[in-house]
């Protein structure tokens, strides 16, 4: 009894801890952020990387997305014989809730667990120590131009994601429900205010930071992993961050939504 | 930090420049410890402007915790480390940058970044600390990568390159600020003994071309005594001796005798305690 109270006793300390690293971490990134020189060309580098190459997944999965919302939309709506109130529930369901969170958690996918892999094994080949020994923080040169990419690319592909998603809808309620094309376009535009915009704009800031931060934060105290080396640390902490970004993530949705809501 | 605050830190540092000229780095009583196991003890050594000087010792004889302290990248828990008389565990950040900048350092692996080609990586540093234009910089990454035969392989990326290759453009990123001081860690690592002869040739001829003082930690003995000017022993975290390698070769301390001769550590196991133990693990 006593003892799986002081395991648990432990394990608090190390979440408490872990957490504390990150946190400075964060700090250090955000205040490198006014260092200089800049590296645009890097940054540039990592919108591409976050932003355009993202696109292909973020079409498809924001079509998808608004599609099935649609079917299901279509299938409750009829019950209450309010068809076509569906440009509605399908555009705001996806400003609010969806478009922000599909975003991210197909980010974390795909940046998240790259990013914190490659700082990860940057870190095991001394590459940071390299970049300290010519005097270049790898804070300013690494770490900044990612949270700046992110943060300019997320809220954007939430945007696509939101918009092409709006598209699946019309694709599914007008040309197979047979919907009107212009009163589901007409009941976006009535019922979607800056307020649900402001939303998904502050949530998507606010899951571009976590997503980033954590990826980058666990790849770079990699040597720190208890009882695990090389690749199979490295592994460790990616599957690591992809867990606590999607939940920190899911958490950060709640508070955001209770807010703002 | 206040001005007159600067000026007392900028005469503590000249103050401590009362050390000998030709004394680039000097180490005193120094000791490291990785949380409570202690690496390094009372460790006193000097490196002398223009010399190579070895750190040579066994694995885990502190070898490349003397050097991670001695590029700052490791706080020693007591002791002194001197660059040209400022104590680079004590001064402030930007003071530690300009120092920095007069270190070249290249790693086991060459620690070339993985998302630069070969040439972006040499020409890094150039590009972070000078206002040099891309024209001249060019011409400098070529110049540095040519001394390295590394001309035609500017524009593959490190995961295309072998590991002397690695090392060896590691080696000139380490030196494209003309550093005063290399540091090498482990250079024959890995290599075959022919790439590994080529390496301690580019070192010697890079002290000769450039005028540089050179630190090189490792474990080859071959190498070592090719290379170096004088060679400081070091084992179990402390500095046994220091010498050139005829002082070397000849010194009677029975541990640099062992590590000259390849002797083994005794190996302290008792083989019946050991059999009776697994049988008792079977049963």
């Amino acid at each position: 009894m006593f003892a799986q109270i002081e395991k648990l006793g432990a394990h608090t300390i190390q979440i408490f801890e872990e957490f504390g690293r990150l946190l400075m971490f964060l700090g250090q990134v955000i205040f490198s952020v006014f260092s200089r020189p800049f590296g645009f060309r890097d940054l540039v580098k990592q919108i591409a990387f976050i932003g355009a190459r993202s696109m292909p997944i973020i079409l498809l999965s924001g079509l998808f997305t608004g599609m099935v919302l649609a079917l299901q939309f279509y299938d409750v709506l009829a019950r209450f014989g309010s068809v076509d109130l569906m440009g509605s529930a399908v555009s705001l369901s996806l400003i609010q809730e969806l478009g922000p969170v599909m975003t991210a958690l197909m980010i974390i996918a795909r940046v998240g667990s790259a990013t914190c892999a490659e700082i990860a094994i940057m870190r095991s080949e001394q590459q940071f120590d390299a970049l300290t020994c010519m005097a270049i923080s790898p804070f300013r040169y690494v770490m900044v131009p990612r949270l700046l990419a992110a943060i300019i690319s997320i809220p954007l592909l939430t945007a696509i994601f939101n918009l092409i998603g709006i598209v699946g809808g019309y694709i599914v309620g007008v040309f197979i429900k047979d919907l009107s094309g212009t009163a589901y376009m007409q009941t976006i535009i009535d019922t979607i205010t800056w307020s649900d915009l402001r939303m998904s704009i502050v949530k998507s800031f606010l899951f571009a930071i976590i997503i980033i931060w954590i990826s980058m934060g666990k790849g770079f105290f990699v040597h720190l992993e208890k009882g695990v080396s090389g690749a199979e640390a490295v592994g460790r902490v990616t599957t690591k961050a992809v867990v606590a970004s999607a939940i920190t993530m899911l958490f950060a949705d709640y508070i955001a939504s209770s807010f703002l809501i | 930090m206040s001005i007159s605050d600067k000026d007392s830190t900028d005469k503590d540092i000249t103050d401590q420049n009362s050390t000998d000229s030709d004394t680039l780095i000097n180490i005193n009583h120094l000791s490291s410890a990785y949380g409570d196991r202690q690496v390094l003890n009372d460790i006193n050594l000097s490196v002398e402007q223009g010399e190579i000087l070895v750190i040579m010792g066994g694995s885990g004889s502190g070898k490349s915790t003397l050097l991670r302290n001695m590029l700052g990248l490791m706080q020693p828990s007591s002791g002194e480390i001197l660059f040209e008389g400022k104590n680079i565990c004590h001064v402030n950040k930007s003071e530690m940058l300009k120092l920095r900048r007069k270190m070249g350092v290249a790693f086991q692996g060459g620690a070339l970044l993985s998302s630069l080609s070969v040439g972006d990586n040499i020409k890094l540093p150039l590009r972070q600390h000078t206002d040099l234009d891309e024209n001249t910089i060019n011409i400098m990454a070529r110049l540095k990568l040519e001394l390295m035969s590394l001309a035609n392989f500017e524009d593959l990326m490190p995961s295309e390159l072998s590991g002397g290759m690695l090392k060896r453009a590691g080696l000139a990123r380490a030196v494209i600020m003309d550093p005063k001081i290399l540091f090498f860690d482990e250079p024959s690592a890995g290599l075959d003994p022919v790439t590994s002869v080529e390496l301690d040739q580019l070192i010697l001829q890079l002290r000769t071309a450039m005028n540089m003082t050179i630190v090189v930690v490792t474990h080859e003995l071959e190498s070592a005594f090719t290379i170096a000017d004088r060679i400081a022993v070091l084992f179990d975290g402390e500095l046994v001796t220091t010498g050139t390698v005829d002082e070397i070769k000849n010194c009677t301390d029975e541990r640099v005798i062992n590590l000259i001769n390849r002797t083994p550590r005794e190996m302290k196991i008792d083989a019946d305690k050991y059999l009776s133990r697994l049988t008792k693990g079977a049963s």
